[in-house]
C-alpha cells in the first residue's frame, strides 16, 4: 500500500509492502543512497537514520513503523547545528577510511549529541558501540565527537 | 625503450595541456613489451595529466582508493613536483587497461599488497617534475628569458627578477608546443613543503554527508536488484527450485537460475529479499558435503610431512645442533582461515547490451572484472567497460572478482541493468578465504643464549598459484606464501621450507589484509618469544641482541620499548608483548599491554607502535592506517572464529563473526621515526604486527604460551 513519508522536510509517497525494511525505501525507491547497508539485522548501524530525532536502525524498521513521524538521512543531517559540528569534527579529524559507515556513525554521534551534550569518552564508547567500522577508525570517531562536545553552546 | 619514448606531449581540447608518459615496465612485462613493439615503438602511455586553461590539474590515477588515503597521498606527490596547491588537482579513475595501468611492482593492474605508495614515488615524481619543466619552459619562452631566472609556486610560473607571473592554465596550450626535456630530477627532498605534512584528505567531506557513491549506490534507468543465494554448501548446485511464493511477493519480477545461484529479481532489495525468502530450492550438495575445518587443518599438517620448496637455505642446522651445550627447541604453529568481511557487501551492477556489457563496482583488480564476466559470457573482455567507484572496504576481498562472474551469470538473461547484492549472510558464508597454515619451527640456543640455527617449514595453500601463476617460476616457492618467514634476524643457520596444499575446489583462497607475513610474521614473533624465553632473556633485549643486521628494526624496537615504558612494574596477570616486522618496504614494532581478568577475558590497554616507513607522505594517513590495521589485527586475533562443518560456513552475520567495537578499542600511540628512505606500504603491516604481540603478552600475563588463535577464555581463567 502507499505511505505518505516525511523525509528530509519533504513528503515522500511510497507504494511498497508495509513490512519493508525503512533502508531499502530510503535508497532502492526514493534514491537517499547515502544510508547504507551492512548486515539487514541491526548489528552494524550502517543504516542508522533518525525516526523524530532518534536513532533507528532502518534495515530493520519497518515503513509501516514511521507512520507521522519525520525521517532525517545523512543527507538533511547537516542542515542542524548538531549535525554541522559533527560532520566539521568529522572533517578536522580526518575519521573517513573507506568511508561506507560513516554515514550510520555520524547519525549515531548526532544523536548522542542531541540527548548529551557534553558526554565522557565512556558515554561515547556506549552509544558508538552499535556502529561498526571495518576499517577501524574508532579512535578517531572518539576524537571528533568530544572536538564537537567542546563546541557545543552553553547550557543555559 | 627509446628515450623519446617516455613522454608525449599534445594539446587537449580547449587548450589544454595533455602530458602522457610511458613509465618503465616491471624486467618481465618490459621484456614482453619490447617484443611485441620490436616493428616500430609503438607509444603506450600509462600516467596521463591533464592541464586545463582554467588551471584545474587532472591526474589520471591507476591505482583505487578504498581508504587507506592513496587518492589523497599520491596526488600530494604531484602537487610536490609541479609546485600546485593540493586542491587543484583532481583524480579521475583509470580505464580497465593492463598495457598502460599495470602496477609496476606486479604487472598486473590491481590495488593491493601495500604497493601504491611504492609504485607512485617511482611514477609520479619523475611525470610531475617534467611537467613542471615544460611550463617552466613555456613561461621563459614567452618572456625571453632563461629557464633559471624563473621559479614556480602555486601553480604559477614567476619571473624572479620581475615578479611576473603566468598561470599555469594559461601557459599549458604554449607547454604543449615545446620540445620534451630529457630526464628531469625530481625535487631534493629538503625542499619539501606538501610530502612530509599532514595533509587532509581530499575525499573526506563527501563521505561525511552521504555523497560519496559506492558501487552499491549505482542507479540506473530500468535497474532492478537481485538478491541472491548459494548452495549453503560450498560449491553445491541448484537442483530444482519451486519460486511460485517467490513471484507473489509485490515487487518481485523474476527468478534467475544459473548452475549454482539463484537470484530474485526485484523493484526494490527490500522486495527482493522478501521473495528470496521464499523460494524453495532443492540443492545438489556436491562433493564438499564432508569438508570441515578439522578436515583441512589435517590435510595442512599432514602435508608438513611431504618434501617442499627451499626457499632459503643458508648453513648447516645439523652442525648447530650437534655443537655442545646447544639446545634444540621445536614447536608447531598454526593460522586459522578467515573472510575478510568488508562493511560494504560484495555487488556489482551489470547490464548486458547490443553485444556489449557496462559494469559499475568498486574492485581491486578491474580488468579481472572483465575476465571473470568474459568467462561467463560470450562478450570479449574489450568490450566490457567497468565503471569504477571508491570502495567501501577491500583488504583482498575485492581483488577476485568471482561474484562478478557469478552476478554475469544472472545478469546475461535480461536486457535491463541488474544490481546484484550479497546479504551479509553470502558475503560470510561464500567469501574467500584466507588460507589455514601450519608451520612448523625448529632453533638452536648456544650456551650463551644466541640464535645459531633456525628452520621453518610451512604447508598451506599458495593463492599465487590460482590469482597470478605468472608469479611462479618452475622450483621456486610462492613469494607470498614465504614472506617474512626466514625472520628478520642475525642467525647464521636459516632454512625455509614450503609446502603448498590446497582445500577442495570451491574453498578459494585469497589475500587477505597482511598476506603472507601477516601469517609468517606472527609464527616467526611468536616463536621468537618462546626462544627468549628458554634463553632467560628479556623478548625486547633479546631481539635486539639478533638484529645486528637491521638497523632500522633496531631503531623501532627501542623507540616502541622505550615509549611503552618497557620493563616498568605491572599489576598481575597485565603483561606486555612484543613484536616486529619487516615487510612491504616498512619497519615495525608495538609492545601490546594487556590485562586478563579471572574468568579470562582479555582486556587490551594499550598499543605502542613505532613505525619507519621511509618517507612519511601524508603522515597522518600513516598514522590512520596503523591506527585501522591494528583493529583489523584485534579483531582477527581475538574474536576471528570462521568454521566450516558439513561443507558448511557455520558463522553469517555480525553476531557470530564479530568485528571489534568501539568500546573494545584500546589507547593506541603511534610513533613514526623519521626517515628519508623511498616509502613504504603501510596498509597491511598495522595489522600483521598485532597477532605476535598478543600473543606474547598474554604469555607475560599469564605464563602460558599459544601457538593458535583465537584464544578461548575458558584456557585464560585464573
Amino acid at each position: 500500500m502507499a505511505y505518505q513519508l516525511k523525509i528530509n522536510g519533504t513528503m515522500r509517497s511510497v507504494d511498497v509492502d508495509g513490512d519493508t525494511p525503512l533502508l531499502w525505501v530510503l535508497r532502492d525507491v526514493v534514491g537517499l543512497t547515502g544510508t547504507k547497508f551492512g548486515c539487514g539485522m541491526a548489528m552494524c548501524g550502517a543504516c542508522t537514520v533518525h525516526v523524530d530525532g532518534n536513532p533507528v536502525r532502518s534495515c530493520s524498521f519497518p515503513v509501516e513503523a514511521v507512520g507521522k513521524q519525520a525521517v532525517t538521512t545523512i543527507e538533511a543531517v547537516g542542515q542542524t547545528p548538531v549535525g554541522k559540528r559533527i560532520q566539521a569534527a568529522w572533517v578536522a579529524k580526518d575519521v573517513p577510511q573507506c568511508g561506507y559507515c560513516q554515514s550510520g556513525q555520524i547519525m549515531s554521534a548526532c544523536a548522542l549529541l542531541r540527548q548529551n551534550p557534553r558526554p565522557s569518552e565512556a558515554d561515547v564508547d556506549a552509544a558508538m558501540s552499535g556502529n561498526l567500522c571495518r576499517c577501524g577508525t574508532y579512535p578517531r570517531i572518539r576524537s571528533a565527537i568530544l572536538m564537537a562536545a567542546a563546541g557545543a553552546p552553553a547550557k543555559g | 625503450m627509446e628515450r623519446r619514448d617516455f613522454l608525449k606531449i599534445g594539446a587537449g581540447t580547449g587548450g589544454a595541456f595533455v602530458a602522457s608518459f610511458c613509465l618503465p615496465l616491471p624486467a618481465g612485462a618490459a621484456k614482453a613489451s619490447a617484443k611485441a613493439s620490436a616493428g616500430g615503438a609503438a607509444f603506450e602511455p600509462n600516467v596521463y595529466i591533464r592541464i586545463a586553461p582554467s588551471g584545474k590539474i587532472t591526474y589520471v590515477i591507476p591505482f583505487v582508493e578504498m581508504g587507506q588515503g592513496s587518492f589523497t597521498a599520491i596526488p600530494m606527490m604531484l602537487a610536490e613536483e609541479m609546485d600546485v596547491p593540493l586542491s587543484s588537482i583532481t583524480v579521475e579513475q583509470a580505464p580497465a587497461d593492463e598495457k598502460r595501468y599495470a602496477n609496476p611492482v606486479f604487472g598486473m593492474q590491481i590495488t593491493g599488497g601495500s604497493a601504491s605508495m611504492i609504485a607512485a614515488w617511482k611514477a609520479v615524481r619523475g611525470a610531475g617534475a617534467t611537467c613542471r619543466a615544460m611550463l617552466v619552459n613555456a613561461a621563459a619562452d614567452t618572456w625571453q628569458c632563461g629557464a633559471q631566472d624563473c621559479a614556480t609556486r602555486d601553480g604559477k610560473v614567476v619571473q624572479t627578477a620581475t615578479g611576473k607571473q603566468l598561470s599555469y592554465g594559461a601557459l599549458a596550450s604554449k607547454a604543449a608546443t615545446l620540445p620534451v626535456p630529457k630526464d628531469v630530477p625530481p625535487k631534493d627532498p629538503k625542499a619539501y613543503r606538501l610530502v612530509g605534512t599532514p595533509a587532509k584528505r581530499l575525499d573526506t567531506k563527501s563521505k561525511t554527508d552521504g555523497s560519496t557513491r559506492f558501487g552499491i549506490d549505482t542507479r540506473l534507468p530500468g535497474m532492478k536488484v537481485a538478491a541472491i543465494t548459494h548452495c549453503p554448501v560450498v560449491g553445491g548446485k541448484v537442483r530444482r527450485v519451486d519460486d511460485s511464493k517467490a513471484l507473489a511477493v509485490r515487487g518481485v519480477r523474476r527468478v534467475l537460475v544459473a548452475d549454482d545461484i539463484v537470484g530474485v529479481v526485484a523493484d526494490h532489495y527490500g522486495a527482493a529479499r522478501k521473495g528470496l525468502a521464499a523460494l524453495v530450492i532443492d540443492w545438489d550438495e556436491g562433493p564438499n558435503a564432508g569438508f570441515s575445518t578439522a578436515a583441512w587443518k589435517a590435510s595442512v599438517r599432514d602435508a608438513l610431512k611431504r618434501k617442499g620448496i627451499v626457499s632459503k637455505q643458508e648453513g648447516d642446522f645439523a652442525a648447530a645442533k650437534a655443537a655442545p651445550g646447544t639446545r634444540l627447541v621445536e614447536v608447531e604453529y598454526d593460522a586459522p582461515t578467515m573472510v575478510h568481511a568488508p562493511l560494504e557487501p560484495m555487488n556489482c551492477t551489470l547490464h548486458f547490451h547490443d553485444g556489449a556489457c557496462d559494469v559499475w563496482l568498486g574492485t581491486q583488480a578491474p580488468v579481472k572484472t572483465q575476465q571473470a564476466i568474459a568467462a561467463v559470457s560470450s562478450v570479449p573482455v574489450e568490450k566490457i567497460q567497468v565503471h569504477n567507484f571508491l570502495i567501501g572496504g577491500g583488504f583482498g576481498r575485492r581483488l577476485d572478482a568471482e561474484y562478478v562472474g557469478q552476478a554475469a551469470k544472472l545478469a546475461k538473461q535480461v536486457d535491463f541493468p541488474l544490481k546484484v547484492v550479497y546479504s551479509r549472510e553470502e558475503d560470510i558464508r561464500h567469501g574467500s578465504f584466507r588460507p589455514l597454515y601450519c608451520d612448523e619451527m625448529a632453533a638452536t640456543l648456544d650456551p650463551a643464549g644466541k640464535i645459531t640455527a633456525f628452520s621453518h617449514r610451512l604447508s598451506g595453500s599458495s593463492i599465487v598459484a590460482r590469482y597470478a601463476p605468472q608469479w611462479l617460476q618452475p622450483g621456486v616457492a610462492d613469494p607470498d606464501a614465504v614472506e617474512a618467514a626466514e625472520t628478520p634476524y642475525s642467525i647464521p643457520a636459516k632454512t625455509v621450507e614450503y609446502v603448498p596444499v590446497e582445500p577442495p575446489s570451491g574453498y578459494m583462497t585469497a589475500f587477505w589484509r597482511g598476506v603472507g607475513p601477516n601469517h609468517n610474521g606472527w609464527v616467526v614473533e611468536g616463536f621468537m618469544d618462546e626462544l627468549a624465553v628458554t634463553a632467560k632473556a628479556d623478548p625486547v633485549a633479546f631481539r635486539l641482541a639478533h638484529l645486528g643486521d637491521n638497523p632500522r628494526l633496531k631503531a623501532v624496537l627501542e623507540t616502541a620499548a622505550a615509549k611503552s615504558g618497557w620493563g616498568t612494574p605491572l599489576p598481575a596477570r597485565t603483561g606486555r608483548g612484543v613484536a616486529v616486522l619487516n615487510a612491504w618496504g616498512s619497519h615495525i614494532a608495538m609492545v601490546m599491554e594487556l590485562a586478563v581478568t579471572p574468568d579470562g577475558a582479555v582486556m587490551v590497554r594499550r598499543l605502542t607502535t613505532a613505525l619507519d616507513c621511509g618517507v612519511a607522505v601524508n603522515p597522518d594517513s600513516v598514522v590512520a592506517q596503523m591506527e585501522g590495521g591494528h583493529i583489523f589485527g584485534l579483531t582477527a586475533v581475538m574474536l576471528g572464529q570462521l568454521t566450516i562443518d558439513k561443507g558448511r560456513v557455520q558463522q553469517s552475520n555480525f553476531h557470530d563473526y564479530p568485528l571489534m567495537r568501539i568500546d573494545q578499542t584500546p589507547r593506541m600511540d603511534v610513533h613514526l621515526v623519521r626517515s628519508s628512505a623511498e616509502p613504504g606500504g603501510v596498509g597491511e603491516i598495522g595489522t600483521a604486527i598485532v597477532a605476535p604481540a598478543y600473543i606474547n603478552a598474554l604469555y607475560a600475563a599469564t605464563g602460558k604460551r599459544f601457538r593458535s588463535y583465537p584464544v578461548a577464555p575458558e584456557e585464560l581463567k585464573a
